[in-house]
């Protein structure tokens, strides 16, 4: 493998990781460490987390459930209008969230499109945690959706084409040959999601509004603890910054690069393709 | 705010963002640029005083930050570039007073109360605070950690009364716009929300609003680089003009 890189380059490089980790540093040195266990350990901070875990979870299933389909039909599906709904997909990757937020507000707000519908559905969204685990998954989802149509293309039709022509049905291909090629493409664009999720905040408040337990997650708990308590806000910080750390983490081992659609390193491409 | 105002913000951020304060602005210059920095609550009062101002005085520009009173306090004290601070609450002000920032004693020039926000049509029928704690009347409020969400704590300690919000948002914009998205059957904001708000959203005044009365303070600061401009504004402010635009705006005299 080609390492030369020139110094100059790795002396930019330099400064971008510096760029990203100084202000790290500068909130590590900020945190009252006698004060650290009981200000993460309180109750509202100890709820908000568990909230994030769940809602954040139930995103990312949402996530995978729609961003699959998504990103098959934007890779391998040839039809007018997809160039269109690709960018429109992307659309909340750009989208600052209280924008999302004001969206799904006229979408599924009590005054919104389907908010009567859902409303004589007996379904009520509005200071709900559904609303939370909405406005996670519309920022979330295009995250899954670039990583895997990423993994698709550069995985390559060739296997899915020769499962196909020994007589195999497209949804045998998709299980038996597209999906396990790519599973570390969808497992890094699930755990981007993840993150994304974890860390919403502008749709959640736009949307959802803030209530301990029930629509109030981590960044929203630190947001209102800045108010009064900024030791309380830089503990709470630094919570979402090791989980965040843990779970990108562990799942980030190895070369693949996510959501570069690089071609997984051990993708374990299929020894024998099933008939 | 002004689209004038509003890019010269932006290019002083830029600017300080940069480092590069000093060559953009000529020294002579920035003896007549005062920075103020402002509660939420005041822009439109404090806008219109700056526009008669600048008419009256060519050549002085007054540009605004307006936010959340605990923010700017903490922006200041962080070294934000501040000539004035006009705070939402006493509270705000202290911190800045016990960082040392505040030059001379804070005045105090307005006063602002609750009332009962509703959308248009009032679609639960509240009639007074004690409706809002009825269950099946959606009503957000402030979280008790800012200033507006303060102030409903006190006057729920006084009536006796225990609301159940459906939400406690972090600004008092977030609750009115909550009401004003209909999401909301009602929510708590001050007198001065509602007036800037228009049709947009009905008032439901409520005699126990007289309990939490807020007060808010302005004061020079001292690492101000225009201490001269700056007592200028703060007179306009306590004086006849400012009083004017403050009372059109639907605030009280303290």
């Amino acid at each position: 493998m080609y390492t030369g890189i020139p110094r100059w380059v790795a002396a930019i490089a330099a400064v971008g990781a510096l760029f990203v980790l100084l202000p790290l540093a500068a909130m590590l040195g900020r945190v009252n460490w006698q004060q650290f266990i009981p200000l993460i350990t309180s109750e509202s901070s100890l709820t908000a987390l568990g909230l994030s875990l769940r809602t954040a979870a139930a995103s990312t299933v949402l996530c995978v459930l729609f961003g699959v389909p998504l990103a098959l039909v934007l890779a391998r599906g040839d039809f007018p209008g997809q160039r269109l709904l690709r960018s429109l997909v992307l659309l909340p990757l750009v989208l600052p969230p209280v924008v999302g937020g004001i969206a799904l507000l006229y979408a599924f707000g009590r005054q919104g499109l389907l908010g009567q519908t859902l409303e004589i559905a007996g379904l009520r969204i509005a200071f709900t945690t559904t609303a939370v685990i909405l406005a996670q998954t519309f920022v979330a989802l295009p995250f899954l959706v670039v990583s895997l149509e990423g993994a698709l293309r550069s995985a390559g039709s060739r296997y899915e084409a020769v499962a196909a022509t020994l007589g195999a049905r497209p949804t045998t291909v998709l299980r038996r040959v597209t999906l396990p090629l790519v599973l570390p493409g969808l497992a890094s664009g699930a755990v981007l999601s993840f993150a994304r999720s974890l860390g919403e905040f502008g749709a959640t408040l736009t949307f959802a509004g803030s209530l301990q337990g029930v629509t109030r997650t981590l960044p929203l708990e630190i947001y209102l603890q800045r108010e009064t308590d900024a030791d309380a806000a830089v503990a709470l910080s630094l919570l979402l910054v090791v989980v965040a750390v843990v779970v990108v983490g562990l799942s980030y081992r190895g070369p693949a690069p996510a959501g570069s659609g690089g071609r997984p390193a051990h993708s374990g491409v299929p020894e024998r393709v099933p008939a | 705010m002004r689209p004038g105002i509003r890019a010269a913000a932006v290019l002083v951020a830029a600017a300080v963002a940069t480092g590069l304060t000093a060559c953009a602005a000529p020294a002579a210059d920035a003896g007549k640029t005062l920075t103020v920095f402002a509660a939420a609550s005041l822009k439109a009062p404090f806008t219109a005083l700056a526009e008669e101002l600048e008419a009256r005085n060519p050549g002085t520009r007054i540009m605004f930050s307006f936010a959340g009173s605990s923010d700017l306090a903490t922006q200041i004290s962080q070294g934000a570039p501040a000539d004035v601070f006009a705070s939402a609450d006493a509270k705000n002000m202290a911190k800045l007073g016990d960082a040392g920032l505040v030059e001379g004693s804070p005045r105090d020039f307005a006063t602002n109360v609750l009332t009962i926000a509703v959308p248009p049509g009032n679609p639960a029928s509240v009639a007074s605070f004690a409706d809002l704690a009825q269950p099946g009347v959606k009503t957000v409020i402030c979280a008790a950690q800012v200033p507006c969400g303060a102030a409903t704590k006190r006057v729920e300690r006084e009536t006796g009364t225990t609301l159940t919000p459906v939400s406690e948002e972090s600004s008092v914009t977030d609750v009115l716009g909550k009401v004003v998205s209909g999401e909301a059957d009602a929510g708590l904001v001050y007198v001065t929300d509602v007036l800037a708000a228009g049709n947009k959203v009905q008032e439901v005044p409520f005699p126990e609003s007289a309990q939490a009365v807020n007060t808010y303070p302005i004061a020079a600061v001292r690492t101000g680089k225009n201490k001269d401009l700056a007592a200028a504004f703060i007179e306009a402010v306590t004086g006849p003009d400012g009083q004017r635009l403050l009372r059109g705006a639907g605030f009280g005299t303290p």
